[in-house]
């Protein structure tokens, strides 16, 4: 096991890369998804605001 | 309605962007005193010893150029979408690609020759050989025609913009990687005593494709950003 | 009209493109997610280990697909650019901006791991390699698309610019590369070969295989998943996005 993680003595070169690899697409996976959460919240506040004001005129 | 040739509303922007700089002629001086400064700063961080500047001399002329050059891009259409100068070009009847070239013309005239008078006195002070000298000269007016031409390009993409310097610097300096390479390295090859036509002769054949196509995507990008 | 210039319109138009994704991003992601996991244990743990670099050369797995994705982004990024310039279709636009930002994830994934891996084999973390430095001046052709995409105050004019960038960026990326390589033989630098003289072996070119297929997936999810936010945001004010607003959970899909 303890040969495994030290890949011939590369270990912390390899592992690292795989790493970066890992974070870099986790980041990439969540970015949208927090994104859309904002977006959908926006809308839902502006379709909330419309609907006041024409509650008010009416 | 009648309008002028096509020649005659170059000139006349020609005739009008000259006098402007010419009322305002102590501008032009500015982006060979930022070169001046950006080259001395390279003496007090590396030391005086003239062999390892002159080693790097070249390379470091054209980075204060580029530098100097980079500042000076912002006032390329500044002025003149501020005031609304700049719509109006866009709405003349004259192809837009030939007013632009001949404002970028001007601009080279008013800030890139100013740098390429004082390029001699920056090579003196870094100790560049003599020999390099007309090298460093041809390249120089190469790649400060090249540069203008891009950066006109990059300019009216960001024209809008009120706060565009950093932006500006990422979108032009990808598009000046090739042409730093090939004046620095003529200019090195040629104080190694290397053949160094090869790197001006691409220079000036990239120089003749921008001359061409810069103008039409510089008249491009600014219906993009002019709507 | 026939089926297929029938099937390019409907897909071009935002509410069935917004579903279409909905349905095929989560897949995407899934596909990816197995084989990329397939391919990482399989180059991890299968794969023998090289006979020069020995276990160090598994960095490969991931360097090669990153690199072939960072410029497969920018092909992407620069196709549906120039189909936003000339047909101005709304889609094209938005596929083209958020190539942008997964392209320069990969790119910069590449850079990493390649000093990363130049560290153990050349002794050093940088070197002024042509490779290197055209992957470089690639990482900031994207970021430039995103900087003048996210500067510009109207969003479809923004695409526009961006994406006249993304085309003047794609003729530079050839140029570049000739250039720093012409540079590099002038500089006489230590000559680096990026795969060593050894044959790749079927047994190690699987994993990469697999991997260069996961990331290939994963792009396009990505792509889609992004694509989808700003569509949304983009439409804001239209029928079809505020019925999706409503029917979402509050914060959730």
């Amino acid at each position: 096991m303890n040969e495994l993680f030290s890949m011939g003595g590369y270990g912390s070169y390899v592992w690292s890369s795989y790493a970066i690899f890992a974070v870099a697409l986790l980041i990439d996976y969540l970015a949208p998804k927090l994104r859309n959460r904002q977006v959908i919240a926006d809308l839902r506040g502006r379709m909330k605001r419309q609907q006041r004001r024409q509650e008010k005129s009416a | 309605m009648r309008y002028g040739t096509t020649r005659s509303a170059c000139a006349a922007v020609i005739r009008r962007d000259l006098l402007l700089t010419w009322r305002r002629r102590g501008d032009a001086l500015n982006p060979a005193l930022f070169a001046i400064i950006v080259v001395v700063m390279f003496p007090l961080a590396l030391g005086p010893e003239p062999n390892q500047l002159a080693n790097i001399s070249a390379g470091i002329v054209f980075v204060a150029v580029l530098l100097a050059g980079l500042l000076a891009l912002d006032t390329l259409f500044r002025g003149d979408h501020e005031d609304g100068t700049l719509e109006q070009i866009v709405l003349s009847p004259h192809p837009l690609s030939m007013l632009l070239a001949s404002k970028i013309l001007v601009h080279w005239l008013s800030t890139a020759l100013p740098l390429i008078v004082v390029s001699p006195l920056l090579a003196e002070m870094l100790h560049l050989p003599r020999q390099v000298m007309p090298v460093l000269m041809i390249s120089l007016i190469l790649a400060t025609l090249l540069l203008s031409l891009l950066g006109a390009v990059c300019v009216a993409l960001t024209i809008g913009m009120r706060r565009s310097g950093m932006l500006l610097a990422l979108l032009v300096l990808p598009l000046y990687v090739p042409v730093l390479i090939f004046a620095a390295g003529a200019c090195n090859a040629a104080q190694l005593g290397l053949p160094f036509l090869a790197p001006l002769l691409w220079l000036g054949a990239a120089l003749a494709l921008a001359l061409v196509l810069a103008p039409l995507a510089c008249a491009a990008a600014l219906r993009i950003s002019i709507t | 009209m026939n089926t297929l210039t029938l099937w390019f319109h409907k897909f071009g138009s935002p509410p069935t493109f917004f579903r279409v994704t909905a349905l095929l991003s989560p897949w995407l992601f899934g596909a990816a997610f197995l084989i990329g996991l397939a391919g990482i244990y399989w180059g991890l743990f299968v794969a023998p280990a090289d006979y020069q670099q020995s276990d160090a050369y598994r960095i490969i797995f991931i360097h090669v697909p990153c690199a072939w994705m960072g410029l497969f982004a920018y092909i992407f990024m620069a196709v549906n650019a120039f189909i936003a310039l000339v047909w101005r279709i709304k889609i094209s636009e938005i596929l083209a901006m958020t190539s942008a930002p997964v392209g320069a994830f990969f790119t910069a994934v590449t850079l990493a791991t390649g000093s990363i891996w130049g560290k153990p084999m050349w002794g050093t973390w940088w070197t002024w390699d042509a490779r290197l430095t055209s992957e470089l001046v690639l990482l900031f052709l994207f970021l430039g698309v995103i900087g003048l995409y996210n500067a510009i105050e109207d969003r479809r004019q923004a695409a526009r610019a961006a994406a006249f960038l993304a085309l003047v960026g794609i003729v530079n990326v050839p140029i570049v590369h000739f250039s720093v390589s012409w540079w590099n033989t002038l500089h006489q630098g230590s000559t680096v070969r990026l795969l060593g003289p050894s044959r790749i072996d079927s047994s190690m070119l699987w994993p990469l295989l697999l991997l260069a297929l996961a990331t290939h997936i994963w792009f396009f999810a990505s792509v889609f998943a992004r694509s989808r936010v700003s569509l949304l945001e983009l439409e804001g004010g239209k029928e079809w996005a505020r019925d999706i607003a409503l029917a979402t959970e509050h914060g959730h899909e």
